[in-house]
């Protein structure tokens, strides 16, 4: 218990002083959110009856998908060429409370970023209709999902890829993922492309459980269980120790 | 109960075989060095004995477990130090001495860690902005920090600082005191000799020699005379003249098998200096392990990043 203790604090320690993390972690949410609700540059989904309704999800998603798949690949992966996942494998602590310290500091790290999104929301007149367990239970499967994705990449590439393909589908996702705009306001070919990434199905079931209300519907729910299986499973098959 | 024992290891990467067949043992106090050339197979035997891959054939046993298959159990008892890196980039010689500390039951204190391997000066810096030297006494640290039985040193020495190299054997030294058993890897004959019990050298994943230092250089050649010439002089006078065999070991060295009396110097000095012939260098003593290594290699042992190796330079000349 004492190891995995000490490692959950470095690993939260290391995230929230590293400057290009924080900025895709917290800035750049907290900047998509107050622009674009004050602005309302882009369009909102018709059923939205604020911009906020739309955003404050969207940019839960984004913050989530920033901290599960961007921050968690980056760093995972110097850790993997610098041998820190290697010399760690003979310490008593071992791989199981290494990955457990990582999920730790990836909640704690997710429950700052909904909290700063959540209070900013409110500020700009965020009123949250929905339902708190879905929420919940979304948020943690699309963490499974992107996480899954980030330790693939760190566990099977070259630390500087992985900056550019996890800064790379960041950016995508952010156009495509139902985050800054509806993906129905997407051409219909990438719509349906849309729709089977996991960024799109967390900010529909995000939009509902703490936007504008109502059942999440059923194809983000699949997206999601199936994300959040196949991700872990496929990073955990593949992932090499060693660079 | 013997501290590593390891029975017919074969350890092969595809169709490349890396060991082939190597068996050892070492002891709580002994400190057994792995010497052999870049690719002769240290790392990958002593990786394999630090339970990070699974042996392609034969038994690895240490402190009576499987370290492939128990690490986890073995873990608190061993220490490791990676031929380089090993410590998270951004974090600085107190932190990781901190996160390390944490993970053992009973550690050692951490001031006194700074001190046996001299990091007051380097502890807020960060492990990527640390020098060579700095880098390698921190993972020096790090490998005893939780009061190992067995400590493993790949390459401790290799581009380290004279602090670090007198950190190194000064740790050693105290590992051996209290009976931890120390398994080294070295390309660097000096240390091999100066710190080791016991020496094994390894060539193409084979043990071609095994012995105290002492063992081995007698092994070798016993006392000899070195010196270096033009290529050609005429061996069988110089060997009536000095009452020895000489031998020209490569082109222009030659190798005179007898003690290195002040006389015989003398008389060789003077039949060079009859000849007008000029003389490179000459040294007088006892084989080194470089020697050793050669005479049952056929090969000189290659610098891994090692700056400064004198003897080394001077053989190439």
């Amino acid at each position: 218990m004492k190891p995995y203790m000490t490692q959950a604090k470095t690993e939260i320690k290391l995230a929230l002083t590293q400057g290009e993390s924080l900025l895709v972690t917290i800035g750049i949410p907290v900047i998509v959110l107050i622009g674009l609700s004050l602005t309302k540059a882009l369009p909102l989904p018709k059923t939205a009856h604020s911009a906020t309704d739309f955003l404050v999800p969207g940019t839960m998603t984004l913050a989530i998908m920033a901290t599960g798949m961007v921050s968690t690949s980056i760093a995972t992966g110097v850790e993997r060429s610098y041998g820190v996942l290697k010399r760690l494998g003979t310490t008593p602590l071992g791989r199981p409370a290494l990955l457990m310290a990582k999920i730790t500091s990836i909640l704690v790290l997710e429950i700052i970023q909904l909290a700063v999104l959540a209070i900013i929301g409110v500020l700009l007149g965020w009123h949250p209709v929905g339902n708190a367990i879905f929420f919940v239970i979304s948020a943690v499967l699309a963490t499974a999902a992107f996480a899954g994705i980030g330790l693939f990449m760190a566990g099977t590439m070259k630390s500087e890829v992985i900056i550019g393909a996890a800064n790379g589908i960041y950016l995508i996702l952010l156009f495509i993922g139902g985050i800054i705009m509806p993906i129905s306001s997407l051409p219909g070919a990438l719509e349906s492309f849309a729709r089977l990434l996991p960024a799109a199905a967390l900010s529909e079931a995000l939009y509902h459980s703490v936007g504008i209300g109502g059942g999440v519907p059923l194809w983000a729910w699949l997206n999601l269980i199936i994300w959040a299986i196949a991700a872990p499973l496929i990073a955990s098959k593949t992932f090499k120790w060693e660079q | 109960m013997t501290t590593i024992e390891v029975n017919d290891l074969y350890i092969a990467y595809g169709e490349k075989i890396a060991v082939a067949g190597i068996s050892l043992q070492a002891q709580s106090g002994e400190v057994l060095t792995i010497l052999g050339p870049n690719g002769a197979g240290k790392t990958s035997t002593v990786e394999s004995i630090e339970g990070y891959r699974k042996p392609s054939k034969g038994s690895i046993k240490v402190l009576g477990l499987d370290p492939y298959v128990d690490l986890s159990k073995l873990a608190p008892s061993i220490g490791v130090m990676l031929q380089n890196g090993g410590i998270y980039p951004r974090m600085t010689p107190l932190q990781a001495l901190q996160l390390f500390h944490g993970y053992y039951k009973n550690p050692l204190e951490i001031e006194y860690l700074i001190k046996l391997t001299n990091l007051e000066g380097a502890l807020k810096t960060s492990y990527r902005q640390l020098s060579g030297g700095e880098k390698q006494r921190l993972s020096l640290a790090l490998a005893i920090i939780g009061r190992p039985k067995v400590v493993f040193l790949d390459e401790p020495t290799a581009g380290i600082d004279p602090e670090g190299r007198l950190a190194v054997r000064e740790v050693i030294r105290n590992l051996k005191s209290q009976g931890v058993c120390v398994l080294l890897t070295t390309h660097e004959l000096d240390e091999a000799q100066r710190l080791s019990d016991r020496i094994i050298i390894l060539d193409h994943g084979k043990i071609v020699a095994e012995g105290s230092p002492e063992d081995l250089m007698t092994a070798a050649h016993g006392d000899n005379i070195r010196f270096s010439a033009p290529i050609g002089l005429n061996l069988a006078e110089l060997a009536s003249t000095l009452d020895a065999e000489v031998i020209e070991e490569r082109a222009g060295e030659y190798l005179v098998s007898t003690a290195a009396t002040p006389e015989r110097i003398a008389r060789l000095t003077s039949f060079l200096a009859n000849r007008n012939i000029a003389i490179g260098d000459i040294r007088a003593g006892r084989s080194s392990l470089e020697d050793v290594f050669f005479a049952l290699t056929g090969k000189e042992i290659e610098p891994e990043e090692s700056p400064n190796n004198r003897r080394r330079s001077r053989r190439r000349r």
